[in-house]
This record gives C-alpha cells, structure tokens and sequence, in this order.
C-alpha cells in the first residue's frame, strides 16, 4: 500500500518537473519568435531612427550602440541574457532603462488583474454550478445565450457605455482612471469601478461558461447517477457529491480564463488612462520604442504561459488518474 | 436526393425554421451584415468623406438616422463602408488560417510519425503567444497595412484551426474505410482529400465561424487602439476611435459602430451555437 502510494507520488512529481520543463522550452521558443520579428526590421533601424539627414558616421556609431553590428544570433544571446537578469536595454523614446519604466508600470497591472480576478471568480463560479444544476431548462438556456453573446462583445463597447452611463449621464465616477493616489477606499473604487466592471464582463462569461462544463462533466459520472438512485435532493447530489470532485477541473478553467485578461487589458487600459504595462506597450507600439515592446511582450507572454502552466498542474494534482498517463 | 436539389434560399428558409429563437435571432444578424457588406456601399445615402452636416456629433435625425461624425459626416454612410472592410479583412484572414491550419493538420496528420510529432510542437509554442501581443508586435516592427493585418491574424490563429483539424483527422484517422483505403494502397493525398477532408467539413465550418469572430474583435480592438486600419480607410474599430472625443457628449458616433461589431459578433456566435447544438441532437 505504501509503496503503491509512493510510486503514484513519484509519477505525479514527475509529471509536474516534465510540463515545467516544456512550458520552459516554449517560453524560450516564444522569446525566439518575438526577437525575430523584432529585430528583423526592413532598412536600417539606426538610418529610419536618425532621419534621412543623419552622417554616415552618426548612423555607424547609433548601429554600434545598438548593437545592430553584431550577429542576430550574439545579439539574441545577448537579449536572453538580459531577459535573465533584468536588464532589458534602455527606452528609444525616453531614453532611460526599461526596466525603471515596467517597475513602475508592472504592479498597477497586477493590481488592476487580482481586483478583477476577486471581483469576478466568485460571480462566475455561482452562474456555472447554477447553469449546470439546472441545465437544459429555461434558467440554464438564456444564461447559456446570455454569456454566449458576452463572450463575443468587443471591451471597447462595454467600456464606452460604462463611461456614458456611469460619467456622462449619472456623474458618479470620473472617466479616467489615472489618480495617482488612491488612499481612501471611496478614491480606490473611483478608480478601479470602470476598467475592473470592463473587464470581467467578458471575463465572467468565459469563466461561467467552461465551469459549467466542468461541473456537468462531474453530473455525467457514474458515482451521482448512483447518488440520484438512492434518493438524495438534486441540490445535494450537486454541491455534496459533484463539487468536490469538480474543484480541480474549475481551478483549471479559472486559471484558463484569467488568460483572457491579458486581451482585454490592453484596451481597458488604454480607454480609462490607466498607467499600467499594457498601456507602456500600446505607446511603445505607437512610438515604435522596440526594446520596450520586446520587454511588455515578454512579460505578457510570460504571464500566459505561467497561467496555463498553472491550469494544466492544477489538473493533474487534482485528479489521480491523469497522475497515470 | 430530392431534398439536396431544392434552391438554396429555400434550403436556407428550412434551415432557420428549425432554429431557437437565439438562432434565429443570429441567422438574422448573420444575414444582415452579409447584405451590408455585399451591398452597404452603394446603398449609403451619402459618400464615406462627405462632409454633409452642420453640427458635429449630431443625434438620431431623419436625414442622419445614426447621426453625424467628429467632421459633421454621416455616421450611416460611414458604418456601411467600415462594415464592408471589417467584414472583408476579417474573412481574409479567417479564411487563410483555417485553410492553412486544416491542410497542415490533414497531411501532417495522414504522414504520421515524427513529421506529425514535430509539427503538432511547433504549432503548441505559436498557440502560447496571445494574439493580441502577437499583433502589437508586428505593427510595432513592420507598421500597420491591411496586408500586415490579415498575415497577422492568420497567422495568429492557424494554430488553433490545426488543433481542432488534427484532433478531428485523427479520430476520423483511425476509421475503418480510411484503413481499406490504406490497404488498397492508395497514396497520402488522395487519402487526405478523398478519405479523411469530407468527413471533417462541418464541424471545421463552426470552428471558421468562431475564428472569424475572434479575428473581428482582434482587428477591431486594434484599430481602436489606432494601432490597426490607417486613415483615410476606416473600419468600424476605427470609427469608434476617431469619435472617442464625443463620448463626453453622449454622441452616437461613439457608440453606433461598436453596437454594429457587436451585433456581428454576437450574431455569428448565436447561429453557430445553434447550428452545432442542433447537428449534435441529430447525431444523439
């Protein structure tokens, strides 16, 4: 018995260093492909940066301290290396460290996702086990068409109504979202009500949708067919028997759609003024200030990445027979 | 035999007829943008860049029943263009990654081996980068054209179009006549095309749905962002941009085209839901 459950732990544990392994290769596989459509720039990227005007002699020295005279390959070896330690090369347009601008950008994005994540996981969660409790009668099919329609609205127009009902026609809250201090809760809630209703809209939908699945997933099973024979109440069979076998494949889908933030903060945060990473890229972008779009890209891909990692462990710790495969 | 020979627009009529009312509510957002992007343009009342009213970020009127832009345009006329391009782009690109992905999941998936291996590991590392980032970073390198745009959005979402093809060739893979044709020693692209293709069409034309939708609100959100179609062109993404300013006003300029993508979008998403729900009960 002990050695059976020993052998299932060192299987599990083996199954969780080999996916944080290949989500490792993959983050090394994605830097590869944002370098190269980064670096792989049409012309010369010192010539377009000076100007027609420029002397050959200033274009060499810019080429220089580019590093544009070195192989792709040394200069990719030497991105990673920077990547790793933290120094992500110096702004074009501001002209000072990158990483100086994600620090001061990187932490109100992380604020802005965890007040999301706590506002809608447990709304989301509440519409998927109720749609799944009753699913197939009248409840289950408008929110079924209910979030199948949210899933599918662009978080601009979600955005700009919020604006026009909540600023423009009830003046309850300011259109922007820039406040610099946020000290009291009524000042936090101006700032955050805006972008983080945004953003779970779409949030919310996609969460409810695949918890739904998750928890019918568990009502299809053998053991709550068993259950409904021996008479318990409908309600008990869900939250008694189904939910706690449920947890690990919602944990999962929860994780899956935090994912979707990524998306949407781009423009939430760009719409409200938000000083946070998406917006920094949307003006690198804008600006073409590469080696800050090459950081914010990587921080968010990163980001993905860890939440998908994330979503897959959750899944295999929680059931016992994928420890198998 | 008798049923397939019936004209389409009959066909089309039975088909809406067995379909919920969300469906059917779809079908008819379907149908309506399909006619406006077909017909949009020369059925606008007024030239996409006329200047034809007084005041800007005008109301609901008679005359400019969406009202009028930042410049005293009308916002009909406008929305009809802007439909025809988010449409058109949109289908571009969605047509491309699902072909592409289907073909690639198709052979890779009839080859086997450690073709198969290597593509399917590939396509898992392009899936991991979100289509948004994917999408920034290439404007910020190469600048925005609509050729950029439709490469980009295939591009972005081949990966998944082969994900879906793949699983579905391999089940279909495995089948007993596929096996016969095998046997029979008939070659990789006539088992490809002949054998495993048709019987993955349907459920590959739902997934062209979605990924038609995904692309809509990817482009539109980057022309929002300013960041996608470049003026003097406007898609509806960016006639919301260009009227931002009019939000303080309550315009409709704002609001009207991203209530059209919207109601694009939603409406594809309602009539694919239906159409999978209901083959799935023919299938039960």
């Amino acid at each position: 018995m002990a050695e059976a459950s020993r052998a299932i732990r060192a299987s599990a544990v083996r199954l969780v260093l080999n996916r944080v392994a290949y989500g490792a290769v993959t983050l090394l596989l994605v830097s590869a492909v944002i370098f190269l459509i980064t670096s792989w720039l049409p012309g010369d990227a010192a010539q377009e940066l000076l100007g027609q005007s420029a002397t050959p002699e200033a274009v060499a020295a810019l080429r220089e301290k580019l590093g544009l005279d070195r192989s792709p390959l040394a200069r990719y070896g030497a991105w990673l290396r920077g990547l790793a330690t933290g120094d992500l090369g110096v702004s074009l347009a501001a002209n000072t460290p990158v990483a100086d601008l994600v620090a001061t950008r990187l932490p109100k994005s992380l604020l802005l996702a965890a007040v999301t994540a706590v506002v809608s996981v447990p709304i989301a969660l509440t519409i998927g086990i109720v749609s799944a409790m009753w699913r197939g009668r009248r409840l289950d099919r408008s929110l079924n068409v209910a979030t199948l329609s949210m899933v599918a609205v662009p978080e601009f127009l979600i955005a700009t109504i919020a604006v026009l009902v909540f600023a423009v026609k009830l003046r309850w809250l300011p259109a922007l979202s820039n406040a610099v201090d946020i000290g009291s809760a009524s000042q936090f809630f101006r700032t955050y009500a805006m972008p983080v209703l945004t953003l779970c809209f779409v949030i919310v939908a996609q969460m409810a949708r695949m918890t739904r699945a998750a928890v019918i997933d568990q009502l299809n099973a053998s053991y709550v067919e068993m259950a409904v024979l021996k008479g318990a109440r409908p309600a008990h069979v869900a939250l008694r028997h189904a939910l706690p076998n449920a947890i690990g494949p919602i944990a999962n889908a929860v994780a899956l759609s935090l994912s979707y933030l990524l998306g949407g903060v781009v423009i939430v945060e760009s719409i409200f003024n938000y000083p946070g990473i998406a917006s920094l890229m949307v003006d690198a972008v804008t600006n073409r200030d590469i080696p800050v779009v090459q950081a914010c890209a990587m921080i968010f891909c990163f980001a993905y990445l860890l939440l998908v990692l994330v979503a897959d462990l959750v899944a295999i710790l929680s059931n016992p027979r994928l420890r198998h495969r | 035999m008798i049923a397939e020979r019936r004209h389409w627009a009959t066909r089309a009529w039975a088909l809406m007829k067995g379909l919920p009312l969300a469906g059917r509510i779809g079908f008819a957002l379907v149908l309506f943008w399909a006619l406006a992007a077909l017909l949009g343009p020369s059925l606008a009342p007024h030239p996409v860049g006329a200047v034809v009213a007084m005041d800007v970020y005008g109301t609901f009127t008679a005359a400019h029943p969406l009202g009028t832009d930042y410049l005293g345009r009308d916002m009909l006329s406008r929305i009809l263009h802007g439909a025809r391009l988010t449409i058109g782009l949109a289908l571009a690109a969605a047509v491309a990654a699902s072909v592409t992905g289907t073909t690639i999941a198709i052979l890779s998936a009839t080859i086997g081996g450690w073709i198969d291996e290597g593509v399917g590991r590939l396509m898992d590392a392009l899936i991991s980068i979100p289509s948004k980032m994917l999408a920034l970073v290439m404007v910020a390198s190469f600048g925005a054209s609509p050729t950029l745009l439709i490469l980009t959005a295939a591009f972005s979402y081949t990966p998944g179009a082969f994900r879906i093809a793949r699983s579905l060739a391999i089940n279909v893979r495995t089948l007993d006549y596929v096996q016969a044709a095998r046997a029979r020693g008939e070659g990789t692209g006539y088992i490809a095309w002949v054998e495993i293709f048709p019987n993955m069409v349907n459920p590959m034309l739902a997934d062209f749905g979605l990924r038609f939708v995904f692309v809509v609100l990817l482009l539109s959100g980057m022309s929002f962002l300013g960041l996608g179609v470049q003026p003097p062109d406007a898609d509806l993404g960016s006639l919301v941009r260009e009227n931002i300013s009019g939000l303080f006003e309550g315009a409709p300029a704002v609001v009207m085209p991203a209530l059209a993508i919207a109601s694009l979008t939603v409406g594809v998403n309602l009539l694919i839901d239906a159409l999978s729900g209901r083959s799935s009960q023919v299938e039960q």
